[in-house]
């Protein structure tokens, strides 16, 4: 078996629980757009172009007729800023990658893949094989999970009942244990989320991911000492 | 107009991955700045689910800690996952 393909796989076993929590997610976002008058097909495209999550649930969530596509678009774009702090972040472990690979690579940067890339950067090289093993599957599983609530639309019932709805919430709360760092990381979560749970209950829009996130990285800041920097 | 939403979403989201790519690259990363955003990524995988975890009900609050507890006997993430999904409906229907 060449390298590549066994760091491809290594992201794919990894990135496998991801994709059982990511099905119902999938399912319930294309229930909701079905409902909003998308055909599967549109659904489908969103999915594999747009391919954030929580950013197309906020979406789904303004969608009318006439399609408002100024407001979706700014306010996607809005809900997605912290992907440019994330880049900032995974670029630093991608410059021994050709640069060929960039561009795919900046596609798939996505919430959950990211976090493993990060993961992974904490105690190997990233190659371009494990990060696509990651992210591949993600967009395959979402666009399909997508397109099938889609056509089914509301024969599926209200996925909230099942509470997959939590699934999100509980999936981001398992890969946050592998950031444990101590005491200093604790700090980081609970400014982050403070901050976070206060702005979306007073501020406006979706400025609640990135003021949340900003808070969490000035405690870091702040909490930094010159003998830890490694 | 589907078509046009569909495109802008897609070229807006693109906007911000590339955006952050090339807005660091070449600058040398290191003390601060790099215990900083070494800090990134949990405090963004907290943003998101604050709201729902700190702001929604009884129900996701006590759920989260259970899916922490879940997490801190060592469970894998499709176990964790589960037992946040099932502590949620089970809270639902008596808080």
């Amino acid at each position: 078996m060449s390298e590549a393909w066994r760091e491809f796989r290594e992201g794919a076993v990894d990135i496998a629980p991801i994709l059982v929590a990511g099905v119902p997610i999938g399912l319930l976002w294309g229930t909701l757009a079905a409902g909003k008058g998308l055909s599967p097909l549109e659904a489908g495209l969103t999915s594999a172009t747009v391919f954030a999550g929580s950013a197309q649930f906020v979406a789904i969530e303004l969608w009318r007729e006439p399609v408002p596509w100024v407001l979706l678009t700014f306010t996607v774009f809005i809900v997605n800023i912290r992907h440019i702090l994330m880049g900032a972040s995974l670029s630093r472990h991608i410059g021994h990658i050709g640069r060929r690979w960039h561009p795919l690579m900046m596609f798939l940067l996505v919430d959950e893949g990211w976090a493993f890339a990060e993961r992974r950067a904490l105690s190997q090289l990233l190659t371009a094989s494990y990060y696509l093993g990651l992210t591949l599957p993600l967009v395959g599983v979402w666009t399909t999970a997508s397109t099938i609530g889609a056509m089914a639309g509301r024969s599926l019932g209200d996925p909230a009942a099942y509470g997959f709805d939590f699934a999100f919430s509980a999936m981001f709360i398992g890969i946050l244990a592998g950031f444990w760092k101590g005491p200093r990381t604790g700090a980081v979560l609970a400014a982050s989320a403070v901050s976070a749970a206060l702005a979306k209950l007073y501020v406006p829009g979706a400025w609640y991911i990135v003021i949340g996130g900003l808070a969490g990285v000035a405690i870091a800041a702040l909490l930094h000492r010159d003998e830890n920097t490694a | 107009m589907t078509l046009l939403a569909i495109f802008g979403m897609a070229l807006a989201t693109y906007a911000t991955r590339a955006g952050g790519f090339y807005l660091m690259r070449g600058v040398r990363v290191e003390g601060r700045l790099k215990t900083a955003l070494d800090a990134l990524p949990p405090a963004i995988l907290m943003a998101v689910i604050a709201p729902t975890i700190l702001a929604t009900g009884i129900a996701e609050t006590l759920a989260a800690a259970i899916t922490v507890g879940a997490v801190l006997l060592r469970m894998p993430l499709v176990v964790t996952i589960l037992t946040g999904v099932v502590s949620v409906v089970l809270l639902r229907m008596v808080v």
